[in-house]
C-alpha cells in the first residue's frame, strides 16, 4: 500500500479541522450537551438523588406557565428588561455614533479624549455598577452639590450628578410632545450609563469612520457640498453596515447584567428551583432572539454596502 | 471682493464656532465619565467625621488612611490582586490562542462544513449564558468528558468547582467569556490578508502551522492587542461565573466585593447585625473596596491605552 502525498488543498482542510478540535470540543461538551440539558430541565422539576445525580420529573410546560402566571415578579422583571432594552438601544446607537464621529475629528487633546472615552469599557462591570448605585455617599456628595435635598431615590436620578430639569421646561417651550420630552430628559439623567454602555460601540464606529477613504470627502468638497450634507450623504452610508454590528453587539451586551437575569440566577442557586431558571431563561433568550431577528432584518435591508 | 473676505470670515467663524462646541461637548463627556472615580476618590481619604459636616464636599477636612487600610486588610487585598491577576492573564494567554486557531481555521483553512460550525460559533454568542448555566455548574461538579471517566473508573468525573479549572477548561475550549466574538474579530481580520501572501509562504516551503505563526499573527498584531486586553478586562470583572465557579473560595476580588456587606458590618460593629452599623461608613467602605477593584486595571490601562486605542481603530471590526 502506498501513501500518496495530500494536495495542498486537503492538507489545508485537515489542518482547518485540527485547528478546530479544541473549539469543537468546547462546543460539544460545554455548549451542547449543557443546552440540551437546559431544554430539558426547562421541561421537568429536577429531583435530586440522595447517592448523587439526579432525574428529571417531566411536567411538559408547567415551569413555562408558573413563570408566565404565578410567579410574584417574572412578568414584571421581563417586560422591564426588554422595555429598557428597547429604549437603550436607539440611545446608546446616536450617542456611539456621535461620540466616534466627535473623537475621530483632529483637535488639541485628541488623544486624552480617547483614552477616557473607552475608559468604561475597562471599568464597566456588574459588581461595580451594583455597588455603586446603591451608594448612599455619591447621593449625599450629590445633594450637597447641587444643594438640593432630596436623595436619588426620590428624584429617580443616577448618581452622576446631572439633573435635567431646565432642559424639560426648554423642550417644553419648543413644542415637542410629552413622550419625546420624557425619552430626551430621561437619557440625560441616565447619561452615565448610556455613556458606560457604548465604549465597544464607539470603537466599532471609530473604526468604521477610520476606514472611509478621504477622497471621497474631498470629492464632496469640491462639488461643494455643506458638512450636513457630506455626514448624510458619505459617513451615514459608509457606517450604515456597522449600525447592524452594533445593534445586534448591543442587544446581546444588554444580557449580560440585568434584572431578569439577576432572577435566573436566584432562582436557580438561591432558591435551587433549577427548572423553573431554566425555564424563565429559555423564555428571555426566545424573546430576544425574535427581536433580533426583527431588527436585523428591517435594519439591514436599508444599509448601504459599498462593494 | 467684498463677498469673498465676508464669506472667508463667516468660514472662520463657523469653524471656531465648532471647536467651541466640541471642547464644551468633550469636556463634559469626560467629566462624566470620569465624575464616579472622583467622587470615589474624594470619599477614600475622608474621616468618618468628614461625612456629616457638609462643609465637606470635595477635600478632606481630616485627611485619613485609615479607610483603605482596613479595606486593603478586610479584603485580603495583596493575595486577591494577585489570584486575580493570575486567573485573568491565564485566561488571557489561552483565549487568545484558541480563538486565533479557530477564527484562522474559519477564515483560511474551509472544508466541508466549515461554515455551518461558524455559523454555531455565531450562534454561542446569540444564547445568553443564563440559559445553560445550571447544566454547566453541574457538569463542573462532577467534570467528565463523554463518560469516559465514569466508564473507567465508575465514579462520577472530577469535583472541579472552587478552583481555577472551570474558567480554564473553558478558555481552552474556546467558550470562555464572549469566545464567540472573538473568533469572528479573528477571522475577520484574517480573512482580510492577501492569498498571495500564504501562497508565497508554500512556496518558499513553510507548512500551514508555520505561515499561521510567522505569516498570519504578526499581521494581526492590532486584533491579538484587542483580544487580549478584551479578555483580561472581562475577566477581571466578571462576578457572574467566578462566583458561580468559585463563589465559595473568595479567592478573586469579584468574589469578595459581593459578600463584603457581612463582613463591613462585622468590622465596624463587631456583630453582623445590619441595624447596629452606620450606613453611610459602609456605604463609604464599600466604595473604597471598589476603588481598590478598579485601580490596577487602570494603572494598567495608563500603560497600554496609547497602544489599545491605535489598535482598535485597524482591527477587523469593520465587519
Amino acid at each position: 500500500m502506498k501513501w500518496k502525498p495530500l494536495s495542498f488543498e486537503r492538507r489545508k482542510q485537515w489542518s482547518g479541522v485540527l485547528f478546530l478540535i479544541p473549539w469543537l470540543f468546547g462546543f460539544t461538551l460545554l455548549f451542547l450537551v449543557p443546552l440540551f440539558r437546559s431544554l430539558q430541565f426547562s421541561l421537568g422539576k429536577l429531583v435530586m438523588l440522595p447517592e448523587g445525580g439526579y432525574v428529571i420529573d417531566f411536567t411538559g410546560f408547567r415551569n413555562f406557565a408558573y413563570a408566565l402566571t404565578e410567579h410574584a415578579e417574572y412578568n414584571r422583571v421581563l417586560t422591564e428588561s426588554v422595555v429598557d432594552m428597547a429604549v437603550n438601544v436607539p440611545l446608546i446607537l446616536f450617542f456611539s455614533l456621535f461620540a466616534a464621529s466627535l473623537l475621530n475629528q483632529k483637535f488639541f487633546g485628541r488623544s486624552l479624549a480617547r483614552a477616557i472615552f473607552f475608559l468604561p469599557v475597562i471599568l464597566a462591570s456588574g459588581i461595580i455598577d451594583a455597588i455603586s448605585n446603591e451608594s448612599i455617599i455619591a447621593s449625599v456628595m450629590q445633594g450637597m452639590t447641587y444643594s438640593s435635598d432630596l436623595s436619588s431615590d426620590i428624584t429617580g436620578l443616577s448618581t452622576s450628578g446631572l439633573q435635567s430639569f431646565e432642559l424639560v421646561f426648554l423642550l417644553h417651550d419648543a413644542g415637542l410632545n410629552e413622550t419625546m420630552i420624557n425619552y430626551l430628559s430621561g437619557a440625560v439623567d441616565r447619561i452615565y450609563d448610556i455613556i458606560s454602555s457604548s465604549g465597544v460601540q464607539i470603537l466599532i464606529f471609530l473604526a468604521g469612520l477610520q476606514s472611509i477613504s478621504p477622497s471621497l470627502y474631498e470629492a464632496s468638497k469640491i462639488e461643494g457640498a455643506t458638512g450636513y450634507e457630506i455626514f448624510w450623504k458619505i459617513t451615514f452610508p459608509m457606517v450604515s453596515p456597522l449600525i447592524l454590528t452594533n445593534v445586534i453587539y448591543t442587544i446581546i451586551d444588554s444580557f449580560a447584567d440585568n434584572e431578569l437575569t439577576q432572577l435566573a440566577y436566584t432562582t436557580a442557586f438561591s432558591t435551587l428551583d433549577f427548572g423553573l431558571s431554566a425555564a424563565m431563561s429559555w423564555m428571555y433568550f426566545i424573546i430576544v432572539a425574535l427581536l433580533l431577528a426583527i431588527v436585523a432584518y428591517i435594519v439591514s435591508k436599508r444599509v448601504y454596502y459599498s462593494d | 471682493m467684498n463677498a469673498l473676505r465676508l464669506n472667508a470670515i463667516t468660514e472662520k467663524v463657523k469653524r471656531w464656532g465648532w471647536a467651541v462646541v466640541r471642547i464644551v461637548l468633550i469636556f463634559g463627556l469626560s467629566f462624566v465619565i470620569l465624575y464616579p472615580i472622583l467622587q470615589k476618590l474624594a470619599v477614600a481619604f475622608k474621616d468618618p467625621v468628614d461625612l456629616y459636616n457638609r462643609n465637606v464636599v470635595w477635600i478632606p477636612e481630616h485627611f485619613t488612611l485609615r479607610n483603605v487600610t482596613s479595606m486593603i486588610k478586610l479584603l485580603d487585598y495583596e493575595w486577591a490582586v494577585v489570584n486575580t491577576f493570575s486567573i485573568s492573564a491565564g485566561v488571557m494567554i489561552v483565549q487568545t490562542m484558541i480563538c486565533a486557531l479557530a477564527g484562522y481555521a474559519f477564515a483560511k483553512l474551509r472544508f466541508r462544513g466549515s461554515s455551518i460550525l461558524f455559523g454555531c460559533a455565531i450562534f454561542t454568542i446569540l444564547v445568553p449564558p443564563q440559559t445553560i448555566m445550571v447544566p454547566l455548574y453541574m457538569q463542573f461538579k462532577s467534570f467528565d468528558v463523554f463518560g469516559i471517566v465514569h466508564l473507567l473508573t465508575g465514579k462520577d468525573g472530577f469535583y472541579l468547582l472552587d478552583s481555577f479549572w472551570p474558567l480554564l477548561v473553558t478558555s481552552l475550549t474556546g467558550m470562555g467569556i464572549k469566545s464567540g466574538l472573538f473568533i469572528y474579530i479573528f477571522r475577520q481580520v484574517f480573512r482580510g490578508l492577501p492569498k498571495e501572501l500564504e501562497e508565497a509562504g508554500f512556496v518558499d516551503g513553510a507548512g500551514i502551522g508555520r505561515t499561521f505563526v510567522q505569516l498570519a499573527l504578526p499581521n494581526a498584531v492590532p486584533a491579538i492587542v484587542t483580544v487580549m486586553l478584551f479578555t483580561f478586562v472581562w475577566q477581571w470583572n466578571d462576578t457572574f461565573f467566578t462566583n458561580m465557579y468559585m463563589g465559595n473560595t473568595g479567592m478573586l476580588l469579584a468574589n469578595k466585593l459581593s459578600v463584603m456587606g457581612p463582613w463591613i458590618n462585622h468590622m465596624l460593629t463587631g456583630s453582623t447585625n445590619v441595624i447596629l452599623a452606620d450606613p453611610f461608613q459602609v456605604s463609604l467602605l464599600k466604595d473604597v473596596a471598589v476603588l481598590l477593584m478598579m485601580s490596577p486595571l487602570i494603572i494598567m490601562y495608563l500603560f497600554v491605552q496609547k497602544y489599545f486605542v491605535e489598535s482598535v481603530e485597524r482591527t477587523g471590526l469593520t465587519g
